[in-house]
């Protein structure tokens, strides 16, 4: 391996994030937009004051506790595409806590203790059957966790067009939550709630702890790595897959509860608003680096934020938000290939392995196939 | 056709596979290719027969000078090489297998086709269903198919590479008799890549020795149809002289003496998807070296892997000593000292993107959370006991081969009860695997008691106390290692029990 | 037979045809061991650029090939980073899936709700007399006739050719047909395309045919991830993956009647929130694929009579192209 001079380092760094750039503005100029004024409304949208800061803290948080119960996943080389559903019945669990549990006003932190425990309840129940269907039955997760997300959804629409029909309502969203079931902010001007920031930022400092630290974290980054030869030693395979999935499961049921007891009040079918995929996509992103997470969820979240003013002041689709985003994820993923290439040329071939015949090497990933 | 390589050099970092390497080929000649692993033969012929391309050095056919970028442009100059596994598409009957690869329209013609093949395979004397699918073919088929096939491309230059590995005496008589016939009647060179020294004998006329990349001698061989016994120890000595530069002391047979039992299988039925195997009963001994013979697939590594929770076991006992194991997970096996290690490496064994020190945790680390410094410290203590070339912290695979394998045997516990080992010495070369087995005997003096598999049936007879040997799910026992012959243990993997 | 059960049946030939031409592509990708993984994001992005290209041209086939070439450049994108990048199919599959449908949101967000062109019925002259099956079969529109053509086409290819031995042996032992003179790059490029423009097509299918206007994204439905299941319950055979799409597709026609009329059984009706009948594809997925990965449609081989064998073997068979999801580099 050859070390990289730092310029290098520095155009591998940057390249991505230019093209992406780059190809928005090229997008928002096809459709007879100005880009400087997207972003001057994205800025605005996101930084413009205490309570659009807030805004961009009301992604960051759920944002944020996906990705960690992501990277646990991955780690152990599991794509959670479940992420989605479990954040939809995580809330869904929180939210019938929060219809059908009314304790007084004064045990109101109780009330919420429970809400939380059911969302994570709901989160862990969700991953446990894609882990389920993964270890015992042999569905790959992709495709366990796209039907378990559709499911959720099904549920979640039956929900507020039946049991939890509003009186009076539309079918788009359950009745409120009373006061005390929701999470209260820190004041008027500071929509945040304390304690599900509390909570993220225990999970990135707690989590990552545990994955490098621990017997466990080994285990999982061992079957991530190689299952079999993982079993050979001594790995539980079975039992560490099952738990990476319910210790995701669990920080995305808490997303899911956060979603709806803090950002919307009230339960809905859309509650996890594709923030579960926008996770992947940030952990892909990050790869390796997870100190990077919060910074990248950060960035995201804030456009994301910002950009809900498009659709009003410019009457763009908020789409492009996604579209930056996963664009910059691709570029970065192809540019990370150029780079590995890059590197490759100047550095001097290794002795092949005797013994191993092949020119097939696995791109990483697991087949799609049972 | 003649073929002359001149000054091939290779090098693969700072190792040179083939330095200056100089060969002249003559039509009609079964030519061997002798060395331990690692001399350079295996690249020598891949670079011959177009696998890979030579750093430098030039190839002659008929005193004309050729270049040709890959194997099919090989084939197309007349030189075909036979893989030790074939080069054949599983999923893909005998038949597409045979056409695959041939020129002509869109449309092939399937029943000329399978004409032509029925005709070369019936003058070979082989036996090929057309209809078959490669996957249910056993690895001397599917050598015999290649052939069949090079031949009928109209290679001129057939090379095998290590094909009597993995194959019963019977095969190999009839792969010997093919090749006979393609040098001497059809006047092709046949070259035999090997570095066993009975087959090189036995079936070619001249013999060119390579170590450690370079061309060190070579040697004609005396007639088969007349050779005498005194004449083939001669000829073998000679020839290990060449590929060693020594002489090597043979294995002495060491019996160690046998404690208790330590592990019994009592009526043990095991199934997959091919092989039943049933009522095996097995008792095993501290201290005794157990080795399995058998084809691929003959069920050898299904009853090892079934021995140690790894396969699912159907009905049965697995007993050690007083504890009832069946159907109890590896972990468990594991952790009453019942060790499997599988035949690759890498892909089963140890895990690529992992540090040595990450390993030794895996295996080492009993509580919750993982002392890194304590842990780096012992991973230098066995790095430098077992003399494995690495660092703590190098990701496994930047180890050599015979380095993982250092690393696998230091990951092994001090005194296991029972190893279950597949192919311990896969693909090493012979100082490595010597270290290997002195490892091995000496955990066997401790108490170990061994159980492996061998394709190599020299080292199953040097190194078993008794020997099991597999054919299609059935188990014939050797108790009486030291009365048996190489050529009798040939027979008895192709199924010949009653002989 | 019965008026209402035909229509029922040719209905679900109908919907089926978007399913079956995007399963048939992705099963020709797949057999060169590539996966695509994209199919969700592509067919909604196909059925925009088809759309799109469709009305302002006021051509029909402009917007099909447009379609064609939307999904071709996707599957290209994957085949690129897998090949030259060597980075990971599945991660770069996803992230265009995501990439592909929001894109077509943006861009398409001047061409929604708004009625364009369709392609128009054509029933089969002669054939589509025949009782029973002319009804079913022979009474729709182009796309359908071409989903049936391009099963049998490539089945043909695949299992009869010589072109079609090399493209299966690239994606079963890509060594093995390195030895024998196949390109392995440039049949994994080329049949990575061919394959994504195919989803391309299903995509017009989606916005032209089978419900036609550019609305909501189709990908509501993640009919993009049932056509990969349907390959691997296909186990990459044409036939049964078109078998694969009309189960599928009865399934929806049988729940969608039931919201419709409401369920009656033994002259009882049942009443339920027929809002849970969507989840019965999702729920047919999962048991479709526990079905292939324990193995139970190969145990169907086992008990066939020895001479049925040889012939079914290739139909039935479940595994996976064995180098699926691989790279493959000369050294």
């Amino acid at each position: 391996m050859c070390k990289q001079s730092p310029i290098w380092q520095i155009v591998f760094g940057v390249l991505p994030v230019f093209l992406a750039v780059l190809i928005a503005a090229m997008l928002v100029i096809a459709v007879d937009r100005d880009p400087v004024e997207v972003v001057t409304n994205i800025w605005e949208g996101a930084f413009r004051n205490t309570k659009s800061f807030a805004g961009v803290l009301n992604f960051w948080i759920p944002l944020t506790l996906v990705c960690v119960g992501l990277t646990v996943t991955f780690r152990s080389g599991l794509w959670n595409i479940g992420i989605e559903g479990q954040i939809l019945i995580g809330a869904m669990f929180a939210s019938w806590g929060a219809l059908y549990i009314q304790l007084p006003e004064a045990l109101a932190p109780l009330q919420i203790a429970i809400e939380i425990a059911l969302g994570i309840l709901g989160g862990m129940l969700w991953a446990g059957i894609a882990g389920a269907l993964k270890v015992w039955l042999g569905v790959h997760e992709i495709f366990g966790g796209m039907a378990l997300n559709s499911i959720a959804s099904v549920w979640g629409i039956y929900l507020i067009s039946g049991p939890w029909y509003p009186e009076g309502g539309s079918a788009q969203q359950s009745a409120p939550f009373s006061k005390v079931a929701l999470l209260p902010g820190i004041s008027d001007d500071w929509p945040v709630s304390l304690l599900a920031l509390v909570l993220t930022v225990m999970a990135l400092i707690i989590v990552p702890l545990i994955l490098n630290r621990t017997r466990w974290g080994l285990q999982l980054k061992a079957t991530g790595k190689n299952q079999r030869s993982a079993l050979l030693l001594g790995v539980p395979i079975n039992t560490v897959a099952m738990s990476s999935f319910l210790v995701c499961g669990g920080l995305a049921g808490i997303a899911g509860a956060y979603r709806t007891l803090f950002t919307y009040g009230s339960f809905r079918p859309l509650a996890s608003g594709g923030i579960g995929f926008l996770g992947l996509l940030v952990v892909l992103l990050a790869s390796t680096r997870t100190l990077w997470i919060p910074v990248i969820t950060f960035l995201f979240a804030a456009i994301l934020s910002g950009s809900t003013r498009l659709r009003v002041a410019m009457q763009l689709d908020a789409s492009l938000a996604q579209v930056l985003q996963s664009t910059l994820v691709l570029l970065f993923l192809l540019v990370g290939g150029l780079r590995q290439r890059f590197e490759a040329r100047s550095a001097t071939p290794v002795e092949p392995e005797a013994a191993q015949p092949p020119v097939q090497t696995r791109a990483g990933g697991e087949v799609i196939a049972p | 056709m003649n073929i002359t390589l001149k000054n091939i050099h290779k090098s693969f970092g700072r190792v040179h596979a083939n330095n200056n390497i100089n060969v002249t080929l003559t039509e009609g000649q079964i030519v061997g290719v002798l060395g331990e692993n690692g001399a350079g033969k295996s690249t020598l012929m891949k670079i011959l027969s177009g696998f890979q391309p030579a750093d430098s050095g030039e190839i002659w056919i008929d005193d004309q000078f050729v270049s040709y970028d890959g194997p099919e442009a090989a084939i197309g100059r007349g030189i075909g090489m036979l893989q030790q596994d074939p080069l054949d598409v599983g999923a893909f009957t005998v038949l597409e297998n045979f056409v695959y690869g041939r020129s002509g329209g869109i449309l092939p013609r399937w029943s000329q086709a399978e004409q032509e093949l029925n005709r070369y395979v019936r003058d070979f004397g082989f036996e090929l269903d057309p209809t078959l699918w490669i996957e249910q073919l056993s690895i001397a088929q599917r050598q015999q198919l290649e052939i069949v096939r090079l031949f009928a491309l109209g290679v001129k230059v057939l090379i095998l590479d290590e094909p009597t590995t993995g194959i019963s005496a019977d095969q190999k008589a009839i792969l010997f008799d093919a090749l006979r016939r393609l040098a001497h009647d059809d006047k092709l060179i046949v070259l035999l890549v090997s570095h066993k020294l009975e087959d090189v004998i036995d079936l070619c006329d001249s013999v060119i020795v390579l170590r450690a990349g370079e061309r060190v001698g070579d040697m004609m061989m005396p007639d088969s149809a007349t050779i005498t016994p005194e004449q083939i120890s001669a000829t073998k000595t000679h020839l290990v002289e060449l590929m060693f530069g020594q002489e090597m002391a043979l294995h002495e047979r060491s019996l160690a003496t046998l404690g208790e039992t330590v592990m019994s299988l009592d009526d043990l039925h095991m199934r997959s998807k091919r092989l039943d195997i049933s009522g095996v009963r097995l008792s095993i001994r501290a201290g005794e070296i157990i080795g399995l013979a058998g084809l691929d697939g003959s069920g050898q590594e299904l009853f090892m892997r079934a021995a140690c929770g790894l396969a699912p076991v159907h009905s049965g006992h697995i007993r050690l000593g007083e504890r009832d194991l069946t159907g109890k997970p590896y972990r468990h096996f594991m952790q009453t000292g019942v060790i499997f290690g599988a035949a690759g490496r890498l892909e089963e064994g140890l895990i690529a993107g992992l540090t040595l020190t990450e390993h030794l945790a895996l295996v080492e680390s009993t509580a919750g959370a993982i002392h890194w410094p304590r842990m780096v410290d012992e991973t230098n203590a066995r790095i430098a006991h077992y003399n494995v070339r690495g660092q703590a912290n190098s990701r496994i695979e930047q180890l050599s081969g015979g380095n993982q394998q250092r690393m696998l045997m230091a990951l092994l516990p001090e005194n296991p009860r029972v190893l279950i080992l597949e192919q311990p010495t896969r693909g090493l070369d012979v100082d490595s695997s010597r270290w290997i087995w002195q490892q091995l005997l000496e955990r066997r003096q401790r108490g170990a008691a061994i159980l492996f598999s061998s394709p190599e049936l020299d080292e199953l007879v040097a190194y078993s106390d008794r020997i099991l040997v597999f054919y299609a799910g059935r188990i014939y026992e050797i108790p009486d290692v030291a009365g048996i012959t190489i050529d009798r243990l040939g027979h008895l993997i192709g199924g010949e029990f009653n002989g | 037979m019965n008026e209402e059960l035909l229509n029922t049946l040719s209905r679900i030939v109908a919907n089926a045809t978007p399913l079956v031409i995007a399963s048939l592509g992705e099963t020709i990708t797949e057999r060169a061991g590539v996966i695509n993984l994209s199919l969700n994001g592509s067919i909604v992005m196909a059925a925009m650029v088809g759309f799109a290209a469709a009305l302002v041209s006021d051509n029909l086939i402009v917007g099909m090939i447009a379609a064609m070439v939307a999904g071709a450049v996707i599957a290209l994108i994957i085949a690129l980073a897998s090949i030259e990048l060597r980075q990971d199919q599945v991660a770069v599959g996803f992230v265009l899936t995501l990439l592909a449908a929001d894109l077509a949101q943006f861009l398409g967000q001047d061409y929604t709700r708004i009625p364009g062109p369709q392609v128009p019925n054509w029933p089969v002259p002669v054939l589509d007399q025949i009782p029973i099956i002319g009804p079913i079969f022979f009474d729709h529109n182009i796309l359908v006739y071409f989903s049936y053509a391009l099963a049998i086409g490539i089945w043909f290819w695949l299992f009869r050719t010589r072109p079609g031995m090399a493209h299966r042996a690239v994606g079963e032992r890509p060594e093995a047909a390195f030895a024998r003179g196949t390109n392995v790059h440039r049949l994994r490029y080329l049949y990575t395309t061919i394959g994504g423009a195919l989803v391309g097509l299903a995509g017009a299918a989606y916005s032209l045919h089978f419900k036609p206007g550019w609305s909501t994204p189709p990908s509501m439905q993640g009919d993009g991830w049932i056509a990969l299941v349907i390959v691997i319950f296909g186990g990459w055979h044409p036939f049964r993956v078109v078998l694969g799409a009309y189960l599928f597709a009865a399934l929806r026609a049988v729940s969608s009647d039931i919201q419709k009329n409401g369920l009656i059984v033994l002259g009882q009706t049942i009443e339920f929130n027929f809002v849970l009948l969507n989840a019965l594809p999702w729920l047919l997925l999962i048991v479709t694929l526990v079905l292939v990965s324990t193995g139970t449609i190969e145990r169907l081989l086992q008990i066939m009579p020895r001479p049925l064998q040889k012939r079914m073997r290739s139909v039935l068979r479940s595994d996976s192209p064995k180098a699926l999801g691989t790279r493959f580099e000369v050294d």
